[in-house]
Order: C-alpha cells, then structure tokens, then sequence
C-alpha cells in the first residue's frame, strides 16, 4: 500500500559525546524508518527522546555516529540535501527582512531570475494567506504568521521533502488546529513527503498518515501507528471516534516513556497501588 | 513630531528660557555664565570671523578619523576574539575593567613617542573608543539565535554568506550600540585630551578662553561643540528608532 521509497534511516546511530565529566550522550539507538513518497509521517516521544536529533540526521544537519541515510537513492553526508526544506520550532524569520524578502531570500540566493522570484513569492504568500502583509516585518506579525513566513520561506523552494520540527510549539491550541490545516493544504498541494516532529498527540494524530512513536531517550521507535485517513482531511477529524482511540493507542505507548524522561518508574498506576 | 518629542523640545526651550531670565535680570552673574543669545550671538560672530575654522576642521578630522578607526578596527577585533574562544576568556576581565583605567595619564608618554602632532590625541580616542565596539561586536554575535545558523545550513550558505547574509544583520542592532558609544567616548576623549595638553583644536580654545576670563569666546565654543554632540547624536538616535521599529513592531 505504500508508494515509492523516498528517504530511509538504516541502523542510524547519534551519540553526543562527554565533555569534561559529562558522559556521552547516546541520544538514538539503531533506529531504522522507511519514507514514502508522498506520505505525511509524525513522530512523536517525551521531551528529550532524540526526536529533533532524529529530524537534524534526516536533514543532513548532523551526521550519524553510525548507519546511514539516504534521500532519494542518494546518501546524505552532514549537508542539506537539494529538495529538502526545513522549518523549526524557534522563530526563524529574518526580522531585518520584510515578508516578500524573507520568503524571496532561498530563491535569490539560488540565483533564480527575478520575474520567477516574484511569481512563486506571491504564489507562496497567496497561499499562505499572508499576501496583505508582504511589505510588513516579522515583528509586526503573530507567532502563527511569524511561523507561516517560515515555512513559505521554505515552499518557494518547491522541497520534494519537508522536515518540520515542532512548528508549531509556541503556539495556542486553536491556532495550532488552524496551522495543522494549512500544513495539510500545503501538503495535499505540493505533493511533497512531510515529516513533523511534535509532542502532541492530538495534532499527530490528527496530520499523519504514519506516526512513530518514540521511546524515552536513547531513542527508538516502540512502534508505528497507520491512522489511515483520507488524503482529502481537515481538523475537523478530531470529532471522529477512530481520532480518540488513535491517540489513546499513542498515549497508552507513550506513558510509560514519558514517565522515565522525568524520571519516575514505569510502571502501570494500578501496579503502582498494589505496590 | 511625537507627542514625547514636542514634550522634550518644550522642557530644552524652557531651560533655554530660564536661564536667558536669569542672566539678563542678574540672577547668574555674567561674569559666571552668559545669556543663551549672547553665546549664540557671540558663536555666530566667531564663525563668521573665521577665527575658528582650523580649529574646527583638526577637531572634526581628528573625531571623525577616531570614530572611523575604533569602529572598524573595533569590529574586525570583536570578530577575531568571537572565533576564538581561549583568548576571549583571557581577555574578559580585561573588557569588563576597562573602564576603570584611565587611559589618558599615558597621553604623556604617547607626546613623547609621537610628539605634538594629532597621532596622541587620535591613540587616546580610539584607545577610549574601541573597547565598547568590540565589546559591542561581541555581545552582538553572541546573540545571533542559533537557529539562523541552522537556516544557513539549509540554505547551503558558506560562512561568509552566512555572517554577511545573517550573522551580521541579526547582530546589527548591537553593533549599532557599539557605534553609538564609540562616536560619544570618541567625541568625549578627542576634546578632552585637547583640552589638557593639545597644542591646538577646539579644546584647547575653550582652555585658552578659560584661562583669559573670555567668557564670550568660551561659552560660543562650548555652544558649538553642544549643537555638533546633539546633532549627531540625533541623526544616530533616529537610525536607532528607525531600526528598532522594524525589529520590535513599532514598540522601540
């Protein structure tokens, strides 16, 4: 049922090393993840477990200790590969840039003609719905529009392959419903693999074709969740019953984990109380 | 004009005000302070002799070659500490007492390397000056947010792309700091160190008019040196506000 390979992590390893009297820090485990063109994969875990490390290896922004990783047959080496866009967490507009040149800024240094620029720019900002505030500067935005400069920095670009790392973590709980919306516009549109790191649950479940979920750290996935919706969905799906048991399927994965990131046992409430 | 703009300019026109009160109805003795008008009028008469304009010019040159070279020399000296990061903990403590040092009681020595030419009161200056535009530099770098270096990397940008294309605009704000100080400590030292030793330039007129009880010539002459600082100091104040509307929302 899925389509063609896309980008694959084979036995990928990531350890930070000690410093001082620090030890190393082994953040992922030989972890293993086949991407398929097109699809919309999540990734969620408990603060800490290695899944930004994991998006960062992805990218390229970071090198593997050990395994490999390859995006569309080819091996990615400590660069950003051509067709892959990425868009974080931190407010990462330019806030000495308007919006038009915060979003041109790829394309321009790509040397693109100017006449191409302003095409996908206004095309960019149309569907971004930011097209009334090309000549604003980040500062004079919102959080949310802040992030949707960002990612139609990236769009421009036309990325096969999109990372997005916690996007919308800043952001209060209706305008992230909002922005999961528009990430799925963007997604059905371009036709692009997704690939979104988050914590929540609920916005996992929501955007995902696949969700891996990922153990407290050294990370690893415990397991990976088909959600099977329809490409054709919006965040009204939350009011689906299938909605509520997928992220009570992540949540019961997931509380355990998330236990050992802060630092408590394991084990299950009720064997908690017969203890 | 801002509402706090026409504010400000109202309380600067009535300290003009009350003090031309006081000096005219002999509150203030003339032979203390004169009135505004007669240093306006005495500064108009100075300028138009021509009695001033070599002074003028040595002490213009000799700020503006001050300013330049603390700034620039300043900036690449910033940059070369913030790559390297042993020397810049060797020399932390040196910035952050810097200032206790007095760095004129070596104008001196500085008469006797280079003799009473412009070149002691140039060392002076940039020697006062440069230490905020490093200081500045750094403090600048320090607080590009690391994900813009992560954007560059997704972007492909090689380093110097990166730090002309990101680095140094996110670190602009605070190298415009740096600039601010060093044009005021570069202003301050250069009039100074005139002042005390300098064989000539407007410092040593003031000294000079201080010395003759020419109340006239000294008060025109400190008149003068007030409407450069504060023109200056406006143009830069205005950049500032210009740029902190863009990067705080209008809310500077």
């Amino acid at each position: 049922m899925h389509g063609d390979l896309h980008a694959r992590l084979a036995g990928v390893t990531r350890v930070y090393p000690g410093a001082g009297a620090h030890p190393p820090v082994h953040a992922l485990v030989p972890v293993d993840l086949e991407l398929y063109k097109g699809e919309f994969f999540a990734i969620v875990g408990p603060s800490g477990c290695g899944k930004s490390t994991f998006l960062e290896v992805l990218a390229g922004l970071q090198q593997p200790s050990a395994g490999t990783v390859t995006f569309e047959g080819k091996t990615v080496r400590g660069e950003v590969a051509d067709g892959i866009g990425v868009v974080f967490q931190e407010d990462a507009s330019f806030p000495w840039l308007t919006v038009w040149d915060n979003a041109a800024f790829g394309l321009r240094r790509n040397g693109i003609r100017e006449a191409e620029v302003r095409r996908r720019v206004e095309d960019a900002l149309a569907f971004m719905g930011l097209k009334d505030f090309a000549r604003a500067y980040p500062s004079q935005l919102s959080g949310g529009m802040r992030q949707r400069v960002c990612i139609a920095r990236t769009l421009v670009l036309q990325p096969r392959l999109i990372l997005l790392d916690e996007p919308f973590g800043a952001l209060d709980a209706q305008t992230r419903l909002l922005m999961g919306d528009e990430v799925l516009r963007l997604w059905r549109r371009t036709g692009a693999t997704v690939f979104l790191i988050t914590h929540a649950l609920d916005e996992a479940a929501m955007l995902a074709d696949r969700i891996g979920a990922m153990s407290a750290r050294p990370g690893h996935f415990i397991e990976i969740i088909e959600t099977r919706w329809p490409r054709e969905r919006d965040s009204t799906i939350v009011a689906e019953p299938a909605f509520g048991k997928i992220t009570g399927r992540l949540w019961e994965r997931l509380r355990g984990e998330s236990l050992k990131a802060l630092g408590h046992s394991a084990m299950a409430p009720a064997a908690a109380a017969a203890e | 004009m801002t509402r706090i703009g026409i504010i400000r300019l109202l309380v600067i026109v009535a300290m003009i005000g009350a003090l031309e009160l006081a000096c005219r109805t002999g509150l203030i003795d003339h032979r203390v302070i004169i009135s505004p008008s007669e240093m306006a009028s005495a500064l108009a008469n100075l300028l138009a002799s021509g009695a001033i304009t070599a002074d003028i010019e040595r002490t213009l040159g000799v700020i503006i070659m001050v300013i330049v070279l603390s700034i620039v020399l300043g900036f690449a000296a910033g940059l070369v500490i913030h790559a390297l990061p042993r020397v810049r903990e060797a020399l932390d403590p040196f910035f952050a007492t810097y200032y206790a040092v007095p760095v004129f009681i070596f104008y001196p020595v500085l008469i006797a390397i280079f003799g009473l030419s412009p070149m002691p009161i140039v060392m002076i200056g940039v020697a006062t000056a440069i230490v905020a535009m490093i200081i500045a530099t750094l403090n600048g770098l320090d607080r590009v947010p690391r994900v813009l270096l992560k954007v560059a990397r997704v972007h492909r940008l090689g380093r110097v792309a990166t730090a002309m294309k990101l680095q140094l605009p996110a670190a602009a704000p605070y190298l415009f700091t740096g600039i601010k100080l060093s044009v005021s400590y570069g202003f301050i030292a250069v009039i100074a160190a005139e002042f005390i030793l300098s064989p000539a330039g407007l410092g040593r007129d003031i000294a000079d008019a201080y010395a003759d009880f020419n109340n006239r010539r000294m008060y025109a002459l400190i008149l003068f040196l007030l409407i450069i600082a504060t023109i200056v100091n406006a143009a830069l104040h205005a950049l500032d506000m210009r740029w902190a509307e863009r990067h705080s929302g209008g809310r500077p």
